[in-house]
């Protein structure tokens, strides 16, 4: 067994613990926003966009997506590092990756604040 | 040392089609594909939230898109591999504080996560699509 200390150096902690927080994060929201559904049962335009008039249902939503792409990060990079082996392709597919969670950041809060 | 180390040639078995995967590493790659492919139908999915939110026309526009059967047959899936990552995610967090470890909790949880998140897939499923 090899002896090391994992604190200081990027050992990959962060990471897992951002994945299971973030996984936390949505579990909840989840069963928040079916319980919502559940309830108000939304066949109409209105009752749809009445549930994210309030600010809290902005807020949590928002929190949601953001927990949602960096563990959409987390996860896509795993599975790029897992299969994509030519350093300038995995290099490509992961700034691709990077630029399109960021890109889908924005659209989510211009969605959820236009409304 | 460590180069001996590493020259060192070990037997692999690599062939996908001889390899038989035990009910959790079934479970485990379900998770993973439907993890990737959450990803890749992410933009359609905030595109369905974008135009149901901005107006009466386009709210019915959505309704007239999800009520094509194939886009109907495809959103079911998306529910199923949402409620399977969330599931198999859920057995994740417990595996990680040392819940059912043992190789009998390990299958059993298995075959609990593909019932729950079968059966949530059913109940939302019907609720939203139809």
């Amino acid at each position: 067994m090899v002896n090391r200390i994992v604190v200081g150096a990027h050992y990959g902690l962060k990471d897992w613990i951002v994945q299971r927080g973030t996984a936390i994060v949505m579990a909840v929201y989840t069963v928040v926003f079916l319980a919502v559904i559940g309830a108000v049962a939304p066949d109409s335009f209105d009752a749809w966009r009445g549930i994210f008039a309030s600010g809290f249902m902005k807020f949590a939503t928002f929190v949601f997506l953001v927990s949602l792409i960096y563990h959409v990060w987390i996860g896509m990079r795993d599975i790029w590092m897992d299969y994509v082996r030519p350093d300038g392709l995995r290099l490509l597919v992961l700034m691709a990756t990077a630029a399109v969670l960021v890109g889908y950041a924005g659209w989510a809060v211009q969605i959820l604040w236009r409304t | 040392m460590a180069d001996i180390a590493i020259k060192k040639k070990r037997p692999k078995n690599l062939n996908l089609l001889s390899i038989r995967l035990p009910l959790p590493g079934i479970l485990s790659i379900i998770h993973r594909i439907a993890g990737a492919a959450l990803f890749l139908l992410l933009p359609a999915l905030l595109w369905i939230l974008q135009n149901s939110l901005a107006s009466a026309e386009t709210f019915a526009a959505i309704k007239g898109v999800v009520a094509n059967p194939l886009v109907k047959l495809i959103l079911f899936g998306l529910i199923w591999m949402y409620m399977h990552h969330f599931c198999a995610g859920i057995r994740y967090l417990l595996l990680d504080v040392h819940k059912g470890v043992d190789l009998a909790s390990a299958r059993l949880s298995s075959w609990i996560v593909f019932a729950v998140s079968i059966a949530l897939t059913l109940i939302v499923g019907a609720k939203v699509l139809w």
